[in-house]
């Protein structure tokens, strides 16, 4: 309780700024931020969501070129299960945010593949399929898998005070067939994990559940639909959202972060600062910069991502089966930063057109293929090098890919591709702003969102609940426990 | 303000917070995590409903008051009053 005096003193300085004073201050506007962003506006917190591009959804957004409608980020939206299974993370989220589940219009996947060098194992939104590819490939290795997954299944992913452990380390005391571990490792590493070769095994078993125990889901539109509802959401519960209005320093006095200053130089004030743009990149807006903290190490994992429309839908040379590929060329799988410009011996391949959308179908083929890249390799390249480089890998990404689905020949690709795009590292950098083009952020994670400062946590990628399901859930759970229930600053 | 309107006032409230549950058969005195898929963040969103729509503020300390049907209405129904 605030004793009278001190209670005065803050209303009158509520009162000097009251034109620029928010309860709650979000820096961009992804997942985590729309989230936090409704949870609070929802209850009556005068809440601003900053968003440095004109752009909603961060790594997860869409774009037109040339006409066309492009997603980037989501392949697929994992965590899916079907209508009246509860208690997981979609359900929860979809309660907290008061969205209806036909909102998102999801729809499932067909099957998924992790495909090795002599070796693939499918799986489906029914957890029953990998659970039988497994004991059918691997059978020396069933009663360890059988208990792994109960591992998983009892260990609470959520919890704000988990201790890190390695998730090789634990899986290790379950399987010893590093081909099999390697395999389970390949998608839970590719979608989400930020740490090279290895991650904390909490992370491990959010995107064990996401991947493997729920499933993959995606709207017909793809990603702008979930952005769609999201921004109706926070407008409707009467948020205020500045687009094109980055925060250039977050200025600090007696252990609070006291006052934002914008890119244009207006300054506004806020009772609580959520920043979704991650750990080193929120600590180094701070001034002055705490030396009681480290800068935190900026993540070293990035990608490329090669797109290719087809005026056919794939389905019709026999690539219509899978929805998700991940793929590995190597005896080991080996998830690091790439010491070329990109590494393509494995990557993730995405076929939009295979989810089961029932009778509606996306109007073209659409083709996309992620392989791990090196940001240094990219950054400083001139416009003209860079171009060349981009065409160079573009090819080298997709002749790797190709060799774990139905041969095709080139010239009947050739001549139903209409168009191509590709995002590196330097787009990812340029339009999230991190560091190093780290898709997946630090790899420390900061699992309550407390930063030096008393009022300024952590949201998304750098809280660390993975996915964009998890994304979602970060805002929510650290709008939660900081501002509605009072634990912050 | 009887105890009956104040079970349908929370009802009403948990109707919004889980439109996937089925609250037609709740037993006022089983708890209501035993009966229906409520976790902590339900229950944070309970306490912050009443807040919102009804100004009843629980403290963190009363949250287990609100077990049961019965018990919400027993711990409820004289903040509802006082407001009257």
């Amino acid at each position: 309780m605030s004793s009278a005096p001190a209670a005065a003193g803050r209303a009158t300085e509520t009162v000097r700024v009251k034109d620029s004073h928010y309860d709650a201050v979000i820096i961009g506007a992804g997942m985590s931020g729309l989230a936090a962003g409704i949870r609070l506006a929802h209850f009556g917190r005068k809440v601003c969501i900053l968003e440095r591009h004109n752009a909603p959804g961060g790594l997860n957004s869409f774009y037109s070129l040339g006409g066309r409608r492009y997603d980037v980020g989501l392949h697929a939206m994992t965590n899916y299960v079907p209508p009246g299974v509860k208690g997981t993370p979609l359900g929860k989220l979809l309660r907290q945010l008061r969205i209806d589940r036909d909102e998102f219009a999801l729809r499932p996947q067909r099957q998924s593949r992790i495909a090795f060098p002599d070796c693939a194992l499918r799986f489906t939104n029914d957890f029953a399929v990998l659970d039988g590819e497994v004991a059918s490939r691997f059978p020396a290795q069933a009663d360890g898998w059988r208990r792994l997954v109960q591992a998983v299944r009892a260990f609470d992913d959520v919890a704000l005070d988990a201790r890190p452990e390695s998730a090789r380390a634990v899986v290790a005391r379950y399987l010893d067939d590093p081909l099999l571990t390697d395999m389970i490792f390949c998608p839970v590493m590719y979608y989400g994990s930020a740490q090279e070769r290895d991650m904390d095994f909490a992370q491990f078993v959010i995107m064990f559940k996401a991947l493997y125990l729920e499933g993959f889901a995606r709207p017909l539109e793809g990603v702008r639909v979930i952005i769609r509802v999201l921004l109706d959401k926070f407008r409707q519960a009467g948020g205020e959202r500045r687009m094109k209005c980055g925060v250039a320093r977050i200025v600090a006095d007696g252990g609070r972060a006291a006052r934002l200053v914008l890119d244009d130089g207006t300054e506004i004030t806020a009772d609580h600062v959520l920043s979704s743009i991650g750990r080193p990149e929120t600590l180094r807006l701070c001034e002055p910069a705490s030396a009681a903290t480290d800068a935190g190490t900026p993540g070293e994992l990035s990608f490329i991502e090669t797109i290719s429309v087809f005026n056919r839908q794939p389905a019709e040379w026999g690539w219509g089966e899978d929805t998700i590929v991940f793929f590995n060329d190597q005896p080991r799988f080996e998830y690091a930063r790439a010491e070329g410009p990109v590494d393509v011996r494995s990557g993730v391949i995405c076929l939009p057109n295979n989810f089961d959308f029932g009778d509606e179908r996306l109007p073209e083929g659409i083709f996309r293929v992620t392989c791990l890249a090196n940001y240094a390799r990219w950054a400083n390249l001139p416009e003209e090098e860079y171009r060349a480089e981009k065409r160079r890998w573009f090819e080298a990404a997709v002749r790797s890919a190709r060799r774990f689905l139905p041969p095709v020949d080139d010239a009947t690709l050739a001549a139903a591709q209409v168009a191509t795009d590709m995002f590196t590292p330097r787009t990812i950098r340029k339009f999230t702003g991190h560091l190093n083009g780290a898709i997946y952020g630090a790899p420390h994670k900061v699992r309550d969102g407390r930063t030096h400062l008393a009022n300024l946590y952590l949201c998304g990628t750098d809280q660390g609940f993975l996915g964009i399901v998890g994304a979602m859930l970060s805002g929510i759970s650290m709008a939660n426990y900081h501002v509605l229930q009072g634990k912050g600053g | 303000m009887t105890k009956e309107d104040c079970k349908k006032l929370v009802i009403d409230i948990i109707a919004d917070i889980a439109p996937d549950e089925d609250l037609s058969a709740i037993k006022p005195d089983v708890r209501l995590r035993d009966q229906l898929q409520l976790d902590s963040m339900d229950f944070l969103d309970i306490v912050m409903e009443l807040r919102k729509r009804h100004n009843i503020e629980v403290p963190e300390a009363d949250y287990m008051h609100l077990a049961s049907l019965e018990s919400c209405a027993e711990y409820l129904t004289p903040k509802f009053q006082a407001k009257a």
